[in-house]
């Protein structure tokens, strides 16, 4: 197995990891844990190519990383503010129990 | 493949397992935690040395502080009298593993034509730095701008609105 397919391996092993804990989770913020993890693997996955692929002087994989890591971390403020605010109003953070769009 | 892979690609992986799995949500975070490091050593090992940085400052600097702050702020909500699993787990558990069979499928079908280039690219924090206010300077600037509105947006839905009740 070349380097490449083992990072990219992982990648896969960790994304999927973080899908499953999106789609089985009960509490909103470990949701937002598994998409964490999902970013990060999507990061991984760019930063391998950028290593192993033709150009690296062009910088293009690891650019990609830093913006995508800037705009989690956005994403992160936001959803946990969501779930504070869900959590004000509705007193759980237990997704399967909202099951309303009117407050 | 070195050894240092599969030791940092183990403590990813059951950081990642963890963090899915366990009970309580603090340890939960504590995994989340272990699991981003592990992708920031990662990085280091591909020789992406500003980005394994930026992401043990941003993951686990802040991310991480930030899980843990609204694990805390949300500690009523604990009991999980139902389990920690939602109804529809089988379904969720088998479409992840449908892609990760896919993806793992993928990757080992096109093993012989992905590239392997040997050498470490020799990039300087200077280069991202010049790269970052020449070629990137607009997504740079964008991505502040969105930043800047994300944290105020943040702040916004989670204040407390005037009148309510605590």
């Amino acid at each position: 197995m070349t380097p490449l397919a083992g990072y990219l391996l992982v990648a896969a092993l960790v994304f999927a990891i973080g899908l499953a804990g999106a789609l089985t989770r009960r509490n909103a913020i470990l949701v937002l844990i598994g998409i964490e993890l999902m970013l990060n693997a999507a990061n991984l996955n760019l930063i391998a190519f950028w290593r192993y692929g033709p150009h690296p002087e062009a910088l293009t994989g690891v650019m990609f990383a830093v913006f995508s890591i800037a705009v989690a971390a956005a994403e992160a403020a936001v959803g946990l503010g969501l779930v504070i605010s869900i959590y004000r109003h509705a007193r759980t953070t237990d997704l399967d129990k909202m099951n309303r769009m009117k407050g | 493949m070195t050894i240092v892979f599969w030791i940092l690609a183990a403590l990813t992986v059951a950081g990642g397992l963890a963090a899915v799995t366990l009970r309580n949500t603090v340890h939960c975070a504590l995994a989340v935690t272990a699991a981003f490091a592990g992708l920031a050593l990662l990085f280091l090992q591909l020789d992406a040395q500003f980005a394994g940085f930026a992401q043990i400052l941003v993951y686990i600097g802040a991310v991480a502080i930030l899980v843990v702050f609204a694990i805390l702020l949300t500690r009523g909500s604990e009991t999980a009298e139902h389990g920690v699993f939602s109804r529809t787990w089988l379904a969720g558990l088998c479409i992840a593993a449908a892609v990760f069979a896919v993806l793992g499928w993928a990757v080992l079908r096109s093993v012989n034509a992905i590239p392997q280039q040997a050498a470490a690219p020799v990039v300087s924090v200077k280069d991202i730095g010049n790269a970052l206010m020449s070629r990137y300077v607009l997504p740079l600037e964008i991505v502040a701008l969105l930043l800047t509105a994300a944290l105020v947006g943040a702040v916004m839905v989670a204040m407390h609105e005037k009148g309510e009740a605590k």
